[in-house]
């Protein structure tokens, strides 16, 4: 079996599961946020039960419109909040909140070997622990808190290897945008993605979650790794209880093989308005920017912030730039103070905001107007992904976005 | 039977497009019906009628696990969507909220905007009253026949923890 039929077969009573096989799975934390939570609490009152079915395994997280940006959002995330309270589940207040996928590791609620789902698509970030973690709807995630298990259909599992060393400036996430510019949108729709390979195994857990984080803008189920020195030494101090590293069979069968050399590999850039659209950075040729966004689930974590850093310290932001900088949580704001970088950012020009997904959605902190084009390091670039319609997206590495942020237009951070 | 006319598109429809996160700020279906398909197709709500089928190309509700897609679909009156593929997690939510999705590249291919359809959820087969064809969608599997006839995944829950019970 390969590791996430590992996972799935141990959460299903089974002792061997097969792609295309339904089954029911327990779980072993189910999470929802400002958005999708109000939906859940509605179809979960139509279930008729009283109470979650473990309130330490259910996680809900005001992180999309919050601080509240209008009084609708602050009605859900109200109507969320009251009902965290009254079911007494695990639940993080504006201050102690943080973008729902870079916290819940951070806090240890997810661990190796769980089962995961969230009514969020970039669940499958926890993937980077060795954890089975997916996307669902709200109504899933409804019944999941009563019953503590869902269906799911076993997905076969594409195996990548990344061979080689990277180039300076790239990153997990270049690697994740070459991968989706090459198998497309929908090149591992219904699969589980399972990154390894030398480079991987050098990758930083950081980077890690960044890959994993963007599985889903390839079609997947779930993107995985599996369990070494640095994921268990991430997880060590975080962990408050007992877990589990599932590995691979030598004999797994994967649906597909493909390998990469990464020493080839150039920052990408993906294009509007696909996160499939990608070209190396140095073919993109003159884009002017309006904006430059780093952070998000998928770069808003430490060292995303270090690269940024390494890159703003003393320079200026261009005049026609804004500069936006969102940690992905309090202890990463906290973490990136201390450590100077949020001076850097100030002193560069940039704007820092406490943690919020806002502007990847389009929903605030930095929309974008008709014809206006920004640079991000969020996960997609859908038409209006960031507000207008007619507004652009880029998605780069948290470098490539610095780097253009100063020279305002889309640039390597080599120009610098 | 559904009956209706179909409203066409192409790849990778994403939840943006189908409902802005813009307007999440609110979960009422007549609410989000107002702003459905606004991200590519801005007359959408002016031009659909009750009834009318959906009918697109591959990996259909790609993107956010918003379930206010399928909803934003449902409540502006589309009767069922019909493509080759869709993304995973707008899959489970269509299900789960009641709104039918058929899979049939055939149809796909010879269905053109406009065209008058007759779907049979049952058997799934579908009729093009237009062109006087017809064709055969995929049938679902025995799980999922299973959690449609029971009403979507809230009445099935509620069946399952019943028999617990007992």
């Amino acid at each position: 079996m390969t590791l996430v039929e590992k996972i799935l077969a141990a959460h299903s009573h089974k002792k061997k599961v097969s792609p295309g096989e339904f089954i029911n799975v327990r779980v072993d934390l189910v999470m929802a946020n400002d958005v999708t939570a109000p939906i859940a609490i509605k179809e979960f009152q139509r279930i008729g039960v009283d109470k979650v079915f473990a309130p330490e395994k259910v996680v809900m997280v005001p992180d999309h419109f919050v601080p509240n940006k209008d009084i609708a959002s602050a009605e859900q995330a109200k109507l969320m909040r009251e009902f965290a309270y009254e079911q007494q589940i695990l639940y993080f207040e504006v201050g102690q909140m943080g973008i729902e996928h870079v916290l819940l590791p951070e806090q240890g609620l997810v661990l190796p070997g769980d089962v995961v789902i969230g009514a969020d698509s970039h669940t499958c970030t926890y993937g980077a622990l060795g954890a089975f973690a997916t996307g669902m709807g709200s109504t899933d995630i409804a019944a999941a808190m009563a019953t503590g298990d869902i269906w799911m259909k076993v997905p076969p599992t594409i195996k990548l290897i990344y061979n080689g060393e990277l180039r300076k400036w790239v990153s997990g996430k270049d690697l994740i945008l070459y991968t989706i510019g090459d198998i497309g949108v929908d090149g591992a729709l219904y699969s589980a993605m399972e990154f390894t390979g030398e480079a991987i195994d050098a990758l930083s857990m950081d980077n890690r979650f960044t890959m994993a984080n963007m599985a889903i803008e390839a079609g997947a189920k779930a993107g995985i790794f599996r369990v070494d020195n640095k994921t268990q030494l991430y997880v060590k101090h975080r962990a408050e209880r007992p877990y589990l590293v599932y590995e691979p069979d030598n004999d797994a069968e994967y649906s597909q093989v493909i390998e990469y050399d990464v020493s080839a590999i150039e920052p990408q850039v993906a294009l509007p308005h696909s996160p499939a659209n990608t070209k190396p950075v140095s073919q993109v040729g003159n884009i002017e920017i309006n904006q430059a966004l780093i952070g998000s689930c998928t770069n808003g974590r430490l060292e995303d912030l270090r690269v940024a850093a390494q890159i703003l310290k003393g320079r200026k932001v261009h005049p026609r730039v804004r500069c936006i900088i969102i940690p992905g949580s309090q202890q990463v704001y906290l973490d990136a103070l201390t450590e100077g970088l949020i001076e850097a950012f100030i002193k560069a020009g940039a704007a820092v905001s406490t943690p919020t997904c806002g502007p990847c959605l389009g929903g605030h902190m930095g929309v974008l107007a008709a014809d206006e084009r920004c640079i991000s390091t969020t996960n997609r670039n859908f038409v209006g992904r960031m507000g207008s319609p007619k507004s652009e997206v880029y998605l780069s590495n948290p470098a490539v976005a610095a780097a253009s942020a100063i020279m305002g237009r889309i640039t390597s951070p080599e120009e610098i | 039977m559904l009956k209706g006319k179909v409203r066409k598109y192409g790849a990778n429809v994403d939840t943006d497009a189908i409902i802005p996160a813009r307007y999440l700020n609110v979960s009422d279906p007549a609410e989000l019906a107002k702003h459905c398909m606004e991200g590519i197709d801005i007359d959408f709500v002016k031009k659909a009628k009750p009834g009318d089928i959906m009918v697109a190309t591959t990996n259909f509700g790609c993107g956010s696990s918003r379930e206010h897609a399928p909803l934003a679909i449902k409540a502006a009156g589309i009767s069922c969507i019909i493509a080759k593929s869709f993304a995973r997690i707008f899959f489970r939510n269509a299900i789960n909220i009641g709104l039918p999705l058929l899979e049939c590249d055939e149809a796909v291919d010879k269905t053109e905007a406009g065209d008058t359809l007759e779907v049979e959820l049952a058997s799934g087969r579908i009729k093009n009253l237009t062109r006087g064809m017809e064709f055969r969608a995929k049938p679902y599997p025995e799980f999922m026949a299973e959690l449609i006839s029971a009403g979507g995944l809230i009445e099935h829950t509620k069946r399952r923890l019943a028999n617990r019970r007992i």
